[in-house]
């Protein structure tokens, strides 16, 4: 569903992801994994196009987006989280998961001055929409709270509440995990799979090995901007160079 | 062929003055990403300070001798120095405080600032152009047939001289290293244990005081002064910063040399209706289309 | 007298704010409108409407300004420049200008239309720039426009303008002399404004301008087309304007380009600053309070320092007045005297 050739990203000299291919199957959860510095981030930020690569193909439902503006390669079907949570500080939790949903909503200039039936309609669907994801994620108390004003798990849960509101095929998590507790992890990880039962395929970035090993049916690994292995978690697992790039700790 | 040179010699002239204004843009957006909306009625304010000492020293008319030496430096430093002063009170009253405020909140204070330096200067010199004295005599010279007066080469002479006295000063002193690390990076300059507020107070010191020469130079030049002139001066020296790549200090002389020279030509070839937009136009342009300026890197959104 | 008027507006306008319920909301706008109507019934003094004309036209711009400003987070340092458009739309097509006397309610539309093009030309090339360059390019934009008009002394009148424009008619009954008509169609026109703005917050378009105001990468991440929705919070605020300068050229029979500078652009920021960018009352509040600080107390403090025997113009002090509102409340209240909810938390959180 999505294919990556040979992409490469340079900022001046320094060569982030140098000729990265890979190709992430419909319905999987796939994994990006590496230590800090990889590339995997500006992986992301290519396949998004907010750094469009210096070479290389990127290829969504065999479409070329590569070039795509940002919010034309959303529409198409790709949604994503941030590292360092990005959502709309001081908007009510509702409201950041409608703005999820702005490429799907049909209103024009005119619906919007004069709030026509249609608008209206619409405009009580999707917030109809929007609670069902609130609830989906775990969220349903809270959808008058500003984001910023939520705990920390819960921020992460409202970020793919409203990447899932853009309905997403492909959804790119970076790392979901960061700065939570076994608990939420573990919890994070069923709604992972939960959203995969939902027809969406997953990719995302991750450092918690026992995470990625116990939901991720593919790996990919990136070391100084290559690719250095690629396959199952076991095959993974046991592959030399990758043990070798994580000095063996994580791994094991 | 003539008119031509003369033009290009009374560009150069005017372009002296908007690159003196433009350091003082450049400094301190280089060094705090503001756009210091009141720095063009600091340069007018410099222009009332030197008056205000000429006046005071019982000056009128043109000056000889010692007492053209004397006077002159006396009313150029002075300028220099209470505009320095200025912008420094202005920084730790105005700006200081916003420093981490959302960036549009310190620009939107720098025009209420500059509101409230026009106004004062309104009623301090009154609301119509002022009379300047011609201190300096103004023999000239013929350069390839054209006349090149004395004062056209003081504002051009003085304008280099402060220009090649920054870059030493910036590349060649400890202040001016500390002035170049915060302005790549604040946070990591004061890891380094360099004083920010002091570097900014010092940014804000000379470039105002550059602006302060400036006002004065123009004096000289215009005969003429005018509580207002600092509002289209400070926007045409703005477009000369950007133009030369903001934050770059050679690009803000090369960017008022070329400000000046273009406005020139427009008011030869359009007539001096048309060169504010010939010169406002541009600003457009360079900022669509090479935001970055002539000689600066590109500028990247911090957002 | 007219101190009651704006006093009483501004009143109304914050308790409305302060009322928890919509409904109450709705019924004290209601009951203000409903008084401001029939004021011309009891109060025949043509004065008080001329000013209170003057402050809804203000008023409009404010409103107006706020959709790029206050919503869409865009400086705009150039509003000036589609009043004047606006104002010059109605000038040139119903004046003996080019001997064109179109209807003035078909120049509304049209001048609207205008301001919203020259809107959409302004903003296309230009809203890719970060914030501050945006707002000197708007700048930039505002001084060209007057001093274009200025220049093509053929069409415009140059520095003069134009005079002897003429006056609308409603039914063919023309407006004449009086100010009170164009209260009237000020009244109106303020009324389709907020209604037009509370629609538009309340919208796809307002979450939109809002998320972009948030975090712009994270919008477009969304799907937002972000350039689109930058360029219809332009278009839509210019078209505001262009109503705005219609109504402002029929009542004063005149325009010429000295009355679209800088200071009127700055004016109408400063409104926005006062009372609270992006939140409704609040920007009417701000404009309202500077109309009246311009257009009553300043004049009458002229009057007490006369007959004290001070020879004091106040009118000197417009410039200090808005530049000491823009430091002060950017120094002390960041969010306006009437902020709404999210601002007050925006600037609060942020100054931490």
């Amino acid at each position: 569903m999505l294919r990556l050739e040979r992409v490469s990203k340079r900022f001046g000299e320094l060569v982030a992801v140098n000729g990265i291919s890979l190709n992430v199957l419909r319905g999987t959860i796939a994994a990006i994994i590496g230590p800090n510095g990889a590339g995997k981030s500006t992986l992301f930020n290519a396949i998004t196009g907010i750094y469009p690569p210096s070479s290389g193909e990127i290829f969504f439902e065999e479409k070329r987006i590569d070039g795509w503006p940002t919010h034309r390669i959303a529409a198409a079907g790709i949604a994503r989280t941030f590292q360092n949570i990005r959502l709309f500080s001081f908007m009510a939790a509702i409201d950041n998961v409608l703005a999820g949903e702005d490429a799907h909503l049909h209103a024009r200039l005119w619906d919007s001055l004069l709030h026509t039936p249609r608008q209206r309609r619409e405009e009580k669907e999707a917030r109809e929409r929007a609670r069902e994801l609130l609830r989906f994620v775990g969220l349903e108390g809270v959808s008058e709270t500003y984001a910023r004003n939520l705990p920390y798990g819960s921020q992460r849960r409202l970020e793919i509440a409203r990447a899932l509101a853009s309905r997403p095929k492909l959804l790119l998590l970076d790392e979901p995990a960061a700065g939570m507790n076994p608990r939420e992890k573990a919890e994070l990880g069923d709604l992972v799979r939960a959203i995969r039962e939902r027809g969406i395929t997953v990719l995302l970035i991750e450092h918690d090995m026992g995470l990625v090993m116990r939901i991720c049916e593919e790996i990919t690994v990136l070391d100084y901007g290559e690719c250095i292995a690629h396959g199952t978690p076991t095959e993974v697992r046991n592959d030399p160079r990758v043990i070798a790039a994580y000095l063996g700790t994580a791994v094991a | 062929m003539h008119e031509f040179l003369a033009q290009l010699i009374n560009g150069i002239s005017l372009g002296g003055i908007y690159a003196l204004i433009a350091l003082g843009y450049t400094m301190v957006y280089g060094i705090i990403g503001l756009i210091n909306f009141a720095h063009g009625d600091v340069y007018t304010l410099g222009s009332f300070f030197a008056l205000t000492i000429l006046t005071a020293l019982g000056v009128s008319g043109e000056l000889h001798g010692v007492a053209l030496v004397v006077d002159v430096a006396i009313a150029l430093i002075g300028a220099a120095l209470l505009c320095g002063i200025a912008g420094v009170l202005i920084e730790r009253l105005a700006y200081r405080r916003l420093r981490n405020a959302p960036r549009l909140a310190p620009l939107i204070t720098a025009i209420g600032v500059s509101f409230i330096l026009e106004n004062v200067m309104q009623i301090w010199k009154g609301p119509s152009p002022v009379p300047f004295p011609a201190v300096v005599p103004n023999p000239s010279v013929m350069i390839a047939g054209v006349a090149v007066g004395a004062q056209q080469m003081l504002v051009v002479g003085l304008a280099v001289v402060m220009m090649v006295a920054l870059q030493l000063f910036i590349h060649n002193t400890r202040l001016g290293r500390a002035m170049r690390a915060t302005a790549q990076d604040r946070d990591a300059a004061q890891l380094m244990g360099i004083n920010i507020n002091k570097t900014i107070m010092l940014t804000f010191l000379i470039g105002s005081a550059l602006a302060g020469v400036a006002g004065f130079v123009s004096g000289v030049y215009y005969q003429s002064t005018w509580f207002f002139n600092g509002f289209g001066a400070g926007l045409k020296a703005f477009t000369a910063a950007v133009l030369g790549g903001i934050g770059n200090i050679g690009g803000a002389m090369l960017g008022g040399f070329l400000i000046g020279i273009i406005e020139s030509f427009a008011t030869w070839k359009f007539g001096g209706q048309w060169s504010n937009v010939t010169v406002f136009a541009i600003l457009i342009l360079v900022l669509v289309f090479r935001p970055s300026g002539l000689l600066g890197e590109a500028v990247f959104d911090r957002a | 007298m007219i101190y009651a008027y704006f006093l009483i507006a501004i009143a109304v306008v914050i308790g409305a704010q302060r009322l928890p319920d919509l409904r109450a909301k709705r019924v004290l706008f209601l009951l203000l409108g409903a008084a401001l109507l029939c004021a011309p019934i009891f109060d025949r003094n043509d004065a008080t409407f001329n000013v209170l004309a003057d402050a809804g036209i203000f008023v409009l711009l404010a409103l107006g300004l706020n959709i790029v400003v206050g919503f869409a987070g865009l400086l705009d340092l150039g509003y000036a420049a589609f009043f004047a458009i606006g104002a010059y739309t109605y000038a040139m097509m119903a004046s003996p200008q080019f001997n064109l006397h179109l209807p003035f309610w078909l120049l509304l539309f049209l001048a609207a239309a205008f301001a919203a093009l020259f809107g959409i030309i302004l903003g296309a090339p230009t809203l890719r720039l970060r914030g501050d360059y945006l707002a000197i390019v708007t700048l930039g934009f505002g001084e060209i426009v007057p001093q274009i008009f200025q220049n093509l002394t053929k069409y415009t009148g140059g520095p003069n303008g134009i005079g002897a424009l003429d006056f609308p008619s409603f039914f063919g009954r023309s407006f004449g002399q009086g100010t009170i008509p164009y209260y009237y169609v000020v009244l109106a026109l303020i009324a389709l404004a907020v209604f037009f703005a509370y629609n538009l917050r309340d919208s796809r378009l307002g979450r939109a301008w809002m998320a972009i105001r948030e975090d712009e990468l994270a919008a477009r991440h969304m799907g937002i087309n972000t350039t689109a929705v930058k360029l219809a919070a332009f278009a839509l605020g210019a078209s505001f304007s262009g109503l705005a300068g219609v109504v402002f050229a029929a009542k004063l029979s005149l325009v010429s380009p000295d009355l679209f500078q800088f200071q009127v652009s700055v004016l109408i920021v400063s409104m926005l600053v006062l009372g609270g960018m992006g939140n409704i009352p609040g920007v009417v509040v701000g404009a309202l309070v500077l109309v009246l600080v311009n257009n009553v107390v300043l004049p009458q403090a002229n009057t007490i320092a006369a007959t004290a025997g001070l020879h004091v113009d106040f009118g000197n002090y417009h410039f200090f007045i808005y530049g000491a509102i823009l430091v002060a409340i950017m120094l002390f209240k960041p969010e306006g005297l009437l902020p709404s909810r999210q601002r007050k938390e925006e600037l609060h959180h942020a100054a931490t």
